[in-house]
């Protein structure tokens, strides 16, 4: 009988799979490892640094929101109360000459998480749904405006600073040039992944998923929603922590941004646009985020605009995120029927870019008489120049707005067509799709 | 005989509405007891009230001669009663093989635990995957149990309910919707899943309830009308003018 049951039981991962596993953790430490060589610059050490911040605190929240189903807009707390405690632990552990490393300093961050989240989580994490997303966010508000008020702590508007060198050295290491710190970061950023991908793979972590998917049938198989959820709450917490603290090092200043609405709003985007339903999501989201954020600013004014155009757009057209969107094409592949999506893709992907450049012409040529009416209409937007007061520019966009939507329209009814033929195809191979 | 389930003098109102009137009910321990009655009855309030979902207005609930009236419906669920729901209520999004494993955990002893690597404890895959088996679904084990028919759903509520290995199972309407050989399935899994357990049942299906039956208690209008064998509730006058009329007769 034994026997009989365990062959109903998933097979225990090969060899091959267990290879190709450790394989991939492998290779994210050696391209850990590579990346300062490969860009060795100083800027692309700090958008590295930056990278891994943002991956750190985006999974924490994906523990809530893809992994149980709680909607946060108060993130941005755990991690900026762990930026100031690291701070301080700075200057403390400096002006008393204390044995404390600075690769520590990181747990100080998230063990101040961790603590908050088990003082402040055990009311909010009662409810899911509106009930906790109301809670987290009366919740932010109120530490963001405290943050204005306790000045003694938090500094005011401009914050604390610290000297990340004064620390205890070890290793001789001073952590003053930014590739310390991008190695001080990757290491952490790894710890940190590795725990929380471990976190899913255990009974917590399973209920979690449990109490995201039906709470109210998880009370009949033994467990209290209510703890599965503070619990989930609580490590969340620990794990922004660790993130506010790796930010707080990297800049050596903690300020009332780091707990605002702003920074629980990026996390939030950053997480769904990377997709919150695989744990790899938010990594993907966090990369894509930065890397945009760090780029737009540089390109246009209103890159804001075009971020919550994005969000809008994966909400809407790919609630899977990025991740999600690319996962669907894994069964076509693995088919082989992949190629008759493909040239659909490239046809749709003609009329769909005119749409895109006639309303980023469109946006810029507002934005410039809106905001900057008096200046020279002679603009440059994605580092392209044109004249905003030229009228066949805004016929040119007019025409590629709404010339671009209904040819592609027609084109994505092609894509629907040949996607439906993809995963038929997928199908009478046996392969779910 | 001990009984394991004991209503007594249930009272249920929602707002102005007595919905359960002075229920008393007892349900020996291994006994097959179907809950009948007409729509609108009372029956699925009655399991929500035992199963801790919903709170009586007045009187006690006992499972094996202890008071849970009150408790939340894990720690009922803890004291060895489970239950299914009239509508399908699994996991959507989660395999079926991760379904029946959440419903084993607790049980198991394994708690809220997060050191532990699930898929490193032998007997909660023994326990899954015997489970598994016993519901017909280890074809589907890793098929989202969203995606699965409406019968294989039903198979899989009763597989949730019972994996915790709760002596007292509640089912509400378990072949509700089902085809003539849907429902002979479901009733053979039901007679194998319970055997040496205490069954409460409701049922719309008076062939399923008269072969599983060992007791029948009938619910009219919130209140238990008659409550015997299945021979004597045939026989009770009372039973066939408020519910069975002459098709059972």
């Amino acid at each position: 009988m034994s026997e009989m049951a365990s062959s109903a039981a998933p097979p225990f991962p090969t060899a091959t799979e267990k290879l190709k596993f450790y394989g991939l953790w492998a290779a994210a430490v050696i391209a850990l490892l590579l990346l300062p060589r490969i860009f060795p610059s100083g800027g692309s050490l700090t958008t590295f640094s930056l990278i891994g911040i943002s991956i750190v605190f985006s999974l924490s929240y994906n523990i809530l929101l893809g992994q149980t189903g709680m909607l946060s807009f108060g993130h941005a707390v755990y991690y900026g109360l762990g930026g100031f405690l690291v701070i301080h632990a700075i200057n403390i552990i400096g002006a008393n000459k204390l044995p404390i490393p600075l690769p520590v300093v990181p747990l100080i961050g998230g063990l101040t998480g961790l603590l908050f989240a088990v003082l402040l989580g055990w009311v909010s994490t009662q409810r899911s749904g509106t009930a906790f997303a109301m809670i987290s966010l009366g919740v932010a508000e109120l530490i963001a405006s405290s943050a204005l008020i306790l000045r003694s702590f938090f500094g005011g508007e401009a914050g604390i600073s610290a000297n990340r060198t004064k620390v205890f050295r070890i290793f001789d290491w001073s952590f003053g040039p930014q590739i310390q710190i991008y190695y001080l970061v990757a290491a952490w950023t790894l710890i940190a992944v590795i725990a929380m991908y471990a976190l899913t793979r255990t009974p917590l972590g399973r209920m979690c998923n449990a109490v995201r998917d039906n709470p109210e049938r998880v009370q009949f198989v033994g467990y209290d929603p209510h703890v599965v959820r503070y619990l989930a709450f609580c490590f969340s917490g620990f794990f922004a922590g660790i993130a506010g603290a790796l930010a707080a090092i990297n800049f050596e200043i903690a300020n009332s941004a780091y707990l605002g609405a702003v920074q629980s709003g990026t996390v939030l985007f950053a997480t769904y646009i990377g997709g919150v339903g695989f744990f790899i999501g938010p990594i993907v989201g966090a990369i894509f985020v930065t890397i945009l954020s760090l780029g737009l600013s540089d390109l246009t004014q209103v890159w804001q605009l075009y971020f919550g155009l994005i969000f809008i757009a994966v909400v809407v057209f790919a609630p899977g995120g990025i991740t999600g969107l690319l996962m669907m094409h894994r069964p076509l592949l693995r088919a082989g029927t992949l190629a008759r999506v493909l040239p659909s893709y490239l046809i749709a992907l003609v009329p769909t870019s005119a749409m895109i450049i006639g309303l980023i012409v469109a946006i810029e040529t507002i934005v410039h008489f809106t905001v900057h009416a008096g200046d020279d209409s002679h603009i440059k937007a994605f580092g392209v120049p044109f004249d905003a007061a030229n009228r066949y520019v805004w016929a040119m966009a007019a025409i590629l707005l709404v010339g671009g939507f209904l040819v592609a329209r027609k084109t994505w009814a092609r894509v629907a067509h040949a996607w439906d033929d993809a995963t038929s195809g997928a199908r009478a191979k046996g392969i779910a799709a | 005989m001990s009984t394991a389930i004991e209503l007594r003098g249930i009272e249920k109102n929602f707002a102005m509405t007595s919905v359960i009137r002075n229920v008393n009910l007892a349900v020996a321990q291994g006994e097959r007891h179907a809950l009948i009655g007409p729509n609108g009855a009372g029956k699925s309030t009655l399991f929500n009230l035992i199963s801790g979902y919903m709170l009586p207005t007045s009187g006690s609930i006992l499972l094996r001669d202890e008071v849970v009236s009150g408790l939340p419906p894990y720690q009922i669920n803890r004291r060895g009663l489970s239950r299914s729901f009239q509508v399908t209520n699994v996991f959507a999004n989660m395999s079926v093989w991760e379904n029946l494993r959440c419903a084993v955990l607790w049980a198991a002893g394994h708690r809220y635990s997060f050191w532990k690597n699930i898929d490193n404890l032998p007997e909660i895959r023994e326990r899954t995957a015997r489970i598994l088996e016993d519901i017909n679904l280890t074809g589907r084990r890793d098929v989202p149990a969203g995606l699965l028919t409406y019968a294989e759903q039903r198979a899989l509520e009763i597989g949730i309910t019972v994996a915790g290995g709760a002596d007292v199972i509640l089912l509400d309407e378990p072949t509700a919707g089902m085809s003539h050989a849907e429902t002979e399935r479901a009733v053979a899994l039901i007679r194998r899943l319970t055997e040496g357990r205490t069954l409460l049942i409701v049922e719309h299906d008076m062939s399923v309830v008269f072969g599983l039956a060992d007791r029948i208690s009938v619910l009219v209008y919130g209140q238990i009308i008659a409550s015997g064998t299945p021979e004597e509730i045939r026989g009770n006058q009372k039973v066939k003018e408020a519910y069975l009329g002459e098709e059972a007769a």
